[in-house]
């Protein structure tokens, strides 16, 4: 087989280096197969087969194409043979059926892939060559491909080249949930789909968590915070065979539910308190981060959610509320740097509406067709300022001047605040601010192609345009941002749901169904499990978009119950827990550590919305990077400031908190639905320095202290619950008593000065450092 | 998508795996992505690619002093004669070719060309040209590869800067430091990979900003974060233990934590509980190593004195130069130092003075430092800023005073060590100083050279973020092969 690919490669091969006639020739003699190059092949011929071998009999019995093919060919061909036509190699097109069948060469005589014939398709004898000037990828792409893939590729143009269009542009469809052989072990329908999975896999479901964990997890998940003692023992002593779901819905009522998801949508909306540029001016848009919360209190649809914040000024009769949701698409950055060019900004800002919008709710890398045609998914260049145009109507300066609130904006009085935000109490300093909304007020702006995406180089124009690979923008839509609205949520559109609970799954069990939550295109992962992606998908539609409900039903499930313990087998056959056999132990965000820590010291001062506020920073941090312009010191608040969840945190975005960058916040430069998970040496010096940490410590200390008559061991009992939602055991007991005994035998007065008033006593001492080090404790920084 | 799911069900993924021969440990093991991925044949390639560095480095460690603001190449190092004669003349449109001007100069009625205040000479065998304002670095040249055809795309600080630290103007990328730290790793136990140093200059002590994007990990793990060395008490943020906690304590507190964590790790099996612990262990040697770095009492009187006694003062340009060499001492992959201050819109000659003497002695000292402790051979020192200055003065030319604005299509940049060519001039503007004539290297040449030198194929190291490939480099540059030794 080898040798005959060889044999035949080579012809081929030659036929693309000589000129043609030299080519027919050559043809014509060489007919037998005693090539020289035979000679060639032989000289390695055992070694090579016996590997071969042992390779094609590793390949899937099937080979498919969107499993095994398409990753290959968009990861390694589609630069030059994919969507951009600017870059297209060869006339050879294999991002499309049409393309990757259709005939190529000088005299369209040849084929790269040719459906069963394995020794037609020049794909496979050129993936196959070993000869530098014609092996595909070409060697300068850098790219390359390992025997395996090149024998998958091959085999599945020997079992006939079967074709399937990407996935995720197909409408999700609902399919009953599949048998299992154990189906006592599931709560809902969720659960059916992993067990059949799992089945399939010769796993098994883990035991549930213990009611500590478990309630442990869901406060985090669903309110960022800690569940109080009280919390957990009302749970721990319930026995109704409802009492989870009790809790469950005490806790989707809890105005730190909206809290809670607001932090996350943050990130998407790259929410911050400046400007972002240079030197990096505040602004005012927290009224529409109370929006934020109070919407997803109010549990405002999904659909409802996104329209608002993308069309709201356009709906009929648009309420003041409708109008501030718009400020969604103001968040991003503008610039005052002294000579810049204005157009340039203002097209930045347009491309960055437009990025922010198909990343965060198509979930497609839309930004890579700004150049030029993109170059694995089907959206052109034209395309890409088709969607543009939508937003590229604001009457908006690219340059502001100093102290200049750029428009469109709108005037809204703390009273008009309170009044569309009830839960919101402002402070009586509170002035009337002026926040950024959308408004169409250039209607007569044209939009062009910008050639290389650059602002000066204006081609054709373009009409308002949607990825025609997703959906056609239809006619009788209103030609305008609320028409793209709409079509976000018209019945054949295959993203929209997808995307959304997959970033609410994603919340709840640490990695969406589709791993990439910010790509469902060709180069993203494939969902691992897709007919539960659809399922939910479709539910969530049939269930008006409903966002509480969908994560009910997700912590609901018995998938979610499970215990985080991993056996050493299950972590081999799963390490990235894909399959959700068990729970992952996922990590407190960058919020939910500080929070954690303000809320069981009993620190926190648990108000909601208002303007932004300034907790504990090392001081000097601004001083030392501002040119004197605009927030040159960084003053901490004095008082309640100080303790608000971190929500409220104001964000520079040149220099965010150092603590929440060290925990994987984004900078908020940029739209982003995914957070990075690390574990770093500076977060371990954050969680043993950090003042705020320390207080916490402290005031926990001072507490557990105030009661005489409690043990030294009950005190460590209710420290140890607080920070980790359960009760220790004995042996961890006696490990932290070792330390106390340790630290009060130590204690040297004259030199301690943990919170730079008077010295602590020996017992504050000993039982901060104690409280601090369960701070430390790794289960004191994961949810469950 | 029902196709999809049959097809999960019936590939074994587990059988699957071992069938690759890489064996699910291995993968684990080599931190390569997502497995479940792997097996769709998306990641592994480049992830096994990661091997470096590609080639032999000549260069183990960089000190960037980055010049912020651009500092005037004309009053520096590109000695232009042709502007005194023509001195208060208009830039000729032929010279200018429609460059783009920013908007603070692009309304003058007019463009007087002006030449440097300062005087010109040559020095060292090389017979470099340098002005009087560099004294002591005119004593270095010889051990200087000067770069007079630096051009960049962007003529604002905020797209220019980051450009020459992301490789892109819009922010979001990783720093050269970060892709250093992610690319070649840690060289020592105890400190950071990627630091940084700040520094304000007194020509114009309200510049220019920075923003701590610049030494952002972008993409990458925050693990290649540029950490911030500051003067002052807590040198790396969170560093210094509680006032009254002794080391022994804490040493006691990590010994607890640690058998603590161990018996989490034994009942929850989760790998990543040992990593937290080592992470603690290090950040245990940071609280010695990076005082023990910072703290220069043994420093020799002479070697103060090389450096000025600025040296002395934490937080200069001088102290930081100091701590960037006790830094490479201790093997520290990337020291980025930043000396803000170099932008003269206005009042050129007196701020650039202030400027120059700023950064002068002690950027010699760094250079002869590093050479007398035999570290020059395999540390690249890069000085420059983001972008260069007018041939003509913004706002009214006197007789003495003047004014530069923001020039992309030329500047100067100098490196040192880490085998580059020593006593070497490379490129060439025209009379004007306005145009290059010869050799120009573009942001993206300087970034492939630093990261040739270092070992990295600039084209071959890239890093997958939303399904493209991305490097330092974006899509071009090229090694600038006339400059290696």
């Amino acid at each position: 087989m080898k040798t005959e690919n060889n044999n035949k490669g080579w012809k081929l091969i030659a036929y693309f280096l000589v000129p043609f006639i030299v080519v027919l020739l050559f043809k014509y003699f060489i007919q037998s197969p005693n090539s020289v190059y035979q000679d060639i092949g032989e000289n390695n011929a055992s070694e090579i087969s016996n590997k071969n071998k042992a390779i094609i009999s590793k390949l899937p019995d099937t080979v498919d194409f969107i499993f095994h093919v398409k990753p290959i060919l968009s990861d390694r061909c589609y630069l030059c043979h994919g969507p951009d036509e600017g870059t297209r190699e060869a006339g050879l097109r294999l991002d499309t059926k049409e393309g990757a069948f259709a005939a190529i060469g000088e005299h369209l005589d040849k084929y790269a892939i040719v459906p069963g014939d394995v020794e037609s398709s020049l794909l496979v004898s050129r993936i196959h060559s070993e000869n530098p000037e014609q092996i595909m990828p070409p060697v300068a792409s850098n790219l390359s491909l390992s025997d395996y893939e090149k024998q998958l590729l091959t085999k599945w143009i020997e079992q006939g080249a079967v074709w399937k269009d990407h996935w995720a542009f197909v409408p999700p469809q609902k399919k009953d949930k599949p048998k299992i052989s154990n189906p006592e072990w599931a709560t809902n329908e969720i659960d059916f789909f992993i067990a059949k999975r799992l089945e399939q896999e010769g796993l098994s479901p883990s035991e549930p968590a213990s009611k500590e964990k478990l309630i442990r997890k869901l406060y985090f998940d669903l309110t960022g915070l800690p569940p109080t003692i009280d919390d957990i023992d009302a749970f721990l002593n319930d026995t109704d065979s409802n009492a989870y779901e009790k809790v469950v819905d005490k806790v989707l009522a809890s105005p730190a539910y909206g809290e809670r998801m607001a932090a996350s949508w943050l990130d998407v909306a790259r929410y911050a308190d400046t400007h972002g540029y240079q030197d990096d001016l505040e602004r005012v848009m927290w009224p529409w981060r109370d929006w934020v919360i109070s919407a997803f209190n109010k549990n405002l649809p999904y659909n409802d959610f996104i329209v608002w914040q993308l069309a709201g000024d356009l709906l009929p009769d648009a309420s003041l509320e409708q109008i501030l949701a718009t400020g969604f698409n103001r968040n991003h950055k503008i610039t005052q740097e002294g000579g810049v060019i204005d157009e340039e900004y203002r097209v930045e800002y347009v491309k960055d509406r437009t990025n922010t919008t198909a990343k965060a709710l198509l979930g497609l890398t839309l930004e890579c067709a700004q150049c030029h045609d993109h170059k694995y998914d089907p959206i052109s260049q034209k395309e890409y300022y088709g969607f543009y145009s939508f937003f590229n109507k604001l009457d908006e300066k690219g340059r502001i001047e100093y102290n200049e609130i750029p428009k469109p904006n709108i005037k809204i009085t703390p009273k008009e605040v309170e009044e569309v935000l009830s839960f919101v109490k402002l402070p009586d300093s509170v002035k009337a601010v002026n926040l950024m909304v959308m408004k169409d007020d250039a209607p007569e702006r044209k939009t062009y192609l910008l050639k290389r995406g650059q602002y000066d180089a204006p081609g054709e124009e373009v009409e308002l345009q949607t990825p025609e690979v997703v959906l056609n923008f239809s006619d009788t839509l209103p030609q305008n941002r609320l028409g793209l609205a709409k079509w976000l949520f018209s019945d054949e559109n295959a993203l929209t749901a997808r995307v959304a609970v997959n970033r609410m799954w994603q919340q709840i069990f640490g990695v969406g169904i589709v791993s990439t939550s910010d790509d469902f295109g060709n180069q993203g992962a494939l969902p691992s499990h897709p007919e539960l992606l659809d399922w939910l998908a479709v539910t969530f539609k049939e269930e008006d978009w409903d966002m509480k409900r969908m994560f009910k039903r997700m912590v609901m499930s018995s998938t979610y119950k499970q215990t985080s313990k991993v056996t050493p087998q299950l972590l081999e056959a799963d390490p990235d827990n894909v399959l959700l056999a068990r729970s992952s132990r996922n990590k407190l965000t960058a919020e939910m550590i500080r929070d954690n820590a303000l809320a069981v010291s009993g620190l926190l001062v648990n108000k909601i919305g208002g303007p932004s506020v300034k907790p504990y920073q090392p001081p000097g941090l601004w001083a030392e990077t501002t040119s004197g312009q605009g927030l040159t010191k960084y003053i901490p608040d004095t008082g309640e400031g100080r303790y608000r969840r971190s929500l409220y945190t104001f964000w520079k975005r040149t220099l965010p908190p150092p603590s929440m960058l060290t925990f994987d916040a984004p900078t908020r430069d940029f739209c982003e639905v995914k957070r990075q998970k690390t574990s770093t040496p500076l977060q371990a010096l954050v969680m043993l320095n950090d003042p705020q940490i320390m207080e916490a410590s402290e005031f926990l200390a001072k507490k557990s202290l105030k009661s005489n008559s409690q043990s030294d061991e009950e005190r460590i009992q209710n420290i140890f619950r607080k920070i980790t939602s359960r009760y220790p055991d004995d042996k961890e007991i006696e490990e932290l008593l070792k330390y106390l005994v340790y630290t009060k035998n130590n204690y040297e007065p004259a030199n301690s000065d943990l919170s730079q008033n008077e010295a602590p006593s020996v017992d504050v001492y000993a039982y901060t450092v104690l409280t601090s080090l369960i701070f430390n404790l790794d289960e004191a920084v994961i949810k469950g | 998508m029902e196709e999809l799911s049959k097809h999960f069900l019936n590939n074994n993924r587990r059988h699957f795996l071992k069938k690759l021969g890489l064996g699910i440990g291995g993968l684990a093991a080599a931190s390569l992505l997502d497995p479940f991925n792997s097996v769709s044949a998306n990641n592994i390639p480049d992830e096994l690619a990661l091997k470096l560095p590609h080639f032999a480095p000549k260069a183990k460690r960089v000190i960037y002093l980055f010049q912020s603001g651009g500092p005037s190449q004309l009053e520096l190092f590109d000695y232009k004669p042709l502007l005194d004669k023509l001195r208060g003349q208009d830039l000729p449109d032929s010279v200018r070719q429609g460059q783009r001007l920013t908007g603070m100069t692009s309304g003058q009625d007019s463009f007087p060309l002006v030449g440097s205040q300062f005087k010109f000479d040559q020095y060292g065998e090389s017979r470099a040209w340098v002005s009087s304002l560099m004294p002591y670095t005119a004593k270095v040249v010889d051990e200087l590869c000067f770069v007079k055809s630096m051009y960049t795309e962007a003529i604002n600080h905020d797209p220019a800067i980051t450009f020459f630290q992301t490789g892109s103007q819009q922010a979001g990328r990783p720093s050269m430091g970060s892709w250093m730290s992610y690319g070649l790793g840690s060289l020592n136990e105890n400190l950071p990979t990627f630091t940084v140093l700040l520094s304000r200059g007194t020509g114009r002590p309200n510049g220019q900003p920075l923003y701590s994007r610049l030494w952002g990990n972008g993409f990458l793990s925050s693990l290649h974060q540029g950490v911030q060395f500051r003067s002052g008490k807590d040198p790396v943020l969170y560093l210094k233990d509680p006032e009254g906690m002794s080391r022994s304590d804490r040493r006691k507190m990590l010994d607890h934590l640690s058998e603590l964590n161990h018996k989490q790790e034994t009942e929850f099996g989760d790998p990543e509980i040992n990593s937290r612990i080592a992470q603690y262990e290090m950040a245990y040697r940071m609280q010695t190593s990076v005082p023990d770095t910072m703290n220069i009492d043994k420093e020799p009187e002479h070697i103060i004195q090389m450096y000025g006694t600025d040296a002395l003062v934490p937080g200069t340009y001088a102290a930081n130069c100091l701590l960037a060499r006790r830094l490479v001492e201790r093997d520290v992959r990337f020291v980025q130092l930043y000396h803000m201050g170099w932008d003269q819109h206005n009042n050129l000659p007196t701020q650039i003075e202030k400027q120059a003497k700023d950064v002068d002695q002690a950027t010699g000292a760094l250079i002869m430092d590093l050479k007398q402790r035999g570290l020059l051979e395999d540390t690249l020192v890069v000085w420059g800023g983001e972008f260069g200055r007018t041939n003509y003065s913004q706002g009214v030319l006197t007789e003495s005073n003047y004014g530069r604005d923001h020039h992309p299509k030329c500047f100067t940049m100098f490196m040192a060590g880490g085998g580059v060519k020593p006593g070497f001039t490379y490129g060439e503007t025209d009379d004007f100083g306005y145009n290059i004539v010869k050799d120009p290297v573009h942001v993206h040449d300087l970034q492939a050279t630093i990261m040739h030198l270092m070992g990295v194929d600039h084209t071959k190291f890239t890093f997958k973020h939303q399904g493209r490939r991305f490097r330092l480099t974006d899509v071009s540059g090229h090694v600038v092969n006339d400059l290696i030794a």
